[in-house]
């Protein structure tokens, strides 16, 4: 379970430019859920991902995973139960090693990085099967650079060795938005397997209202970093995009 | 003719191993490392001054690479706790090591014929006691430099050297991958110092004598060597996937093994270079402008080449 306890976030305080993006904010998401996140640009997702994961520091409250503050832990040290895809493919990968080299890594994530030998010759035909499970052809490109391979199928790639290894939250930071609707739709397709077939706790940030309606079991919509929309279960099986766009555009305006 | 030929090759097997560092470093890692101006003659220094005081000369390497190890650790802490720009960590190391060296061993050190070096010394001599001393260093600085050139490969291939390569390929997946990237980056600057000071160490034992001001010059050396060996390799060879990597990271980089067969190549293709500049003619007071001008021809020419495979 995550929680998190009355943040506070102000980006160049005592400036003119300060910006007080969340105050006194709590959210709390308990194991197992698919939370899908929504909101305008400035409303706070981002933000409240990198939070999460340590990437920017926090001004005030507290970050829990199931009860324990991992607000003193850096950012490599909450990676070890976390794992994320961000919006440009190119994060994901090292474009310089072969696509085998880049799945042993992070096949060995949680484990030591001494000096045995890389590559498991022994895991190459999981691998194989992993890759051959996407449906994009991957399986026979392990020995190409990740460099050579398009945006779409590194994203694959990343989505893959991302949930290699067990761990307590997938966080997706826009991980459809810098690929083509269909590439798109394959990658969030395959997300939507992923995060059900190993019973991951998900919380995925998204511009497209659709994919946040169709994927995950709860809705959140962000405005100048505020819920101003929470729905789960039934509630949220029942959103249509038409509405949420109507909401969306309501928040806009103001 | 051949003898001049002999000691160009041996000289640029020697200064393979520094190659290898800046490989390291400017290639892999992709951290302009300027330690190695200081780094090399801190070799020398600590070789010079062990020699003389009767030590074996291949624990005097070792030495010299500790040294060399110790010196990139300054660099890499500097640059990696205390927030440092990569590039002035380096400079900040590189001039205060500059007189560390004098501290250690003067301006000037001659080790003079009754001492044993590497090349004189009793393993070698029984193996190779048959040949003349400029064969044997002939022989010895090629060991030298495909032993370490494997060792490298070796460990490039291991998840620690995995990791090293993620580490200056892509920061952001060793830190989800729970890594310090770091203390990667350390270890990285720490090899490559290690080898430059053995590089160092080694020409100190070849030339019997080891100078404050060796070290000019060297940085500009390494990545000349690196630049030269890399674009000829690739041109020569047209990898899969290729067409990507030179968008990613131009053309400064190529995997091990094939990356350390390159500076290896690239190193005795510039000494032949600069032999045969100064056989022309030129005045040996001209080295160091005749390298700076070899390395911006090779810039220059590498780009040219780099932009037209792009825009291909």
């Amino acid at each position: 379970m995550l929680e998190m306890r009355q943040i506070t976030k102000v980006y160049n305080p005592g400036t003119v430019t300060e910006l007080k993006l969340f105050e006194d904010f709590d959210l709390t998401v308990p194991d197992g859920q698919f939370v899908s996140i929504v909101g305008s640009n400035g409303s706070g997702k981002t933000t409240l991902l990198n939070l999460i994961c340590g990437s920017i520091p926090l001004d005030a409250g507290d970050v829990c995973i199931d009860g324990k503050s991992i607000r003193k832990q850096k950012d490599y040290q909450r990676y070890a139960v976390i794992g994320r895809v961000y919006q440009n493919p190119a994060l994901g990968t090292c474009p310089n090693l072969t696509m085998l080299e880049n799945l042993s890594l992070a096949d060995n994530k949680g484990k030591r990085f001494g000096l045995g030998f890389g590559v498991n010759k022994k895991r190459i035909d999981y691998y194989r099967s992993e890759l051959a499970a996407l449906g994009l052809g991957l399986e026979d490109k392990l020995d190409v650079p990740m460099g050579a391979l398009s945006g779409g199928q590194r994203q694959a790639v990343a989505l893959l060795m991302a949930t290699m290894t067990p761990l307590k939250f997938l966080i997706l930071d826009e991980h459809t938005a810098a690929l083509d609707p269909k590439t798109a739709e394959t990658i969030m397709v395959l997300t939507g397997k992923v995060v059900r077939e190993k019973g991951l706790t998900a919380m995925m940030v998204t511009h497209n209202l659709r994919y946040a309606v169709e994927y995950g079991d709860r809705l959140l919509m962000l405005h100048h970093g505020q819920v101003v929309l929470d729905r789960a279960g039934q509630e949220k099986a029942q959103t249509t995009t038409e509405e949420l766009l109507q909401v969306f555009n309501h928040y806009s305006i103001l | 003719m051949s003898d001049l030929i002999i000691s160009t090759l041996t000289q640029g097997l020697i200064y393979a191993l520094l190659s290898y560092g800046v490989y390291i470093t400017y290639s892999v890692l992709d951290f302009p490392d300027l330690t190695v101006d200081s780094s090399f003659p801190l070799g020398a220094a600590v070789t010079a001054i062990l020699l003389l005081g009767g030590m074996d000369p291949w624990l005097t390497l070792l030495c010299a690479a500790g040294a060399g190890a110790i010196a990139g650790l300054c660099t890499g802490l500097i640059h990696v706790r205390l927030g440092v720009r990569d590039l002035l960590a380096g400079i900040i190391t590189m001039t205060a090591l500059s007189s560390i060296n004098l501290l250690i061993a003067g301006s000037n050190v001659t080790v003079e014929r009754a001492v044993d070096t590497i090349f004189t010394s009793a393993p070698v001599m029984a193996l190779l006691g048959d040949l003349s001393l400029s064969g044997r260093k002939l022989v010895v600085s090629l060991v030298l430099a495909v032993v370490i050139k494997l060792l490298l490969d070796l460990y490039f291939r291991t998840k620690s050297g995995l990791l090293l390569r993620a580490a200056g390929d892509n920061g952001t997946l060793v830190t989800t991958l729970a890594q310090n990237k770091g203390n990667k980056k350390v270890l990285g600057v720490v090899i490559a110092n290690a080898l430059v000071a053995l590089c160092g160490a080694v020409v100190c034992q070849e030339q019997r004598s080891y100078s404050a001001v060796m070290g000019i010059g060297q940085v500009v050396f390494g990545l000349a060597t690196v630049i030269i060996g890399i674009s000829l390799v690739r041109f020569f060879t047209h990898s899969k996937g290729a067409q990507g990597l030179r968008k990613t990271k131009g053309l400064r980089f190529l995997a091990t093994p094939q990356g350390t067969t390159a500076v290896l190549l690239g190193s005795i293709l510039y000494k032949f270079c600069v032999q045969i500049a100064i056989n022309v003619g030129l005045p040996a007071n001209m080295l160091r402008f005749i390298t700076a001008a070899l390395f911006l021809v090779v810039l220059v020419i590498a780009g040219r080449k780099g932009e037209e495979i792009i825009h291909a």
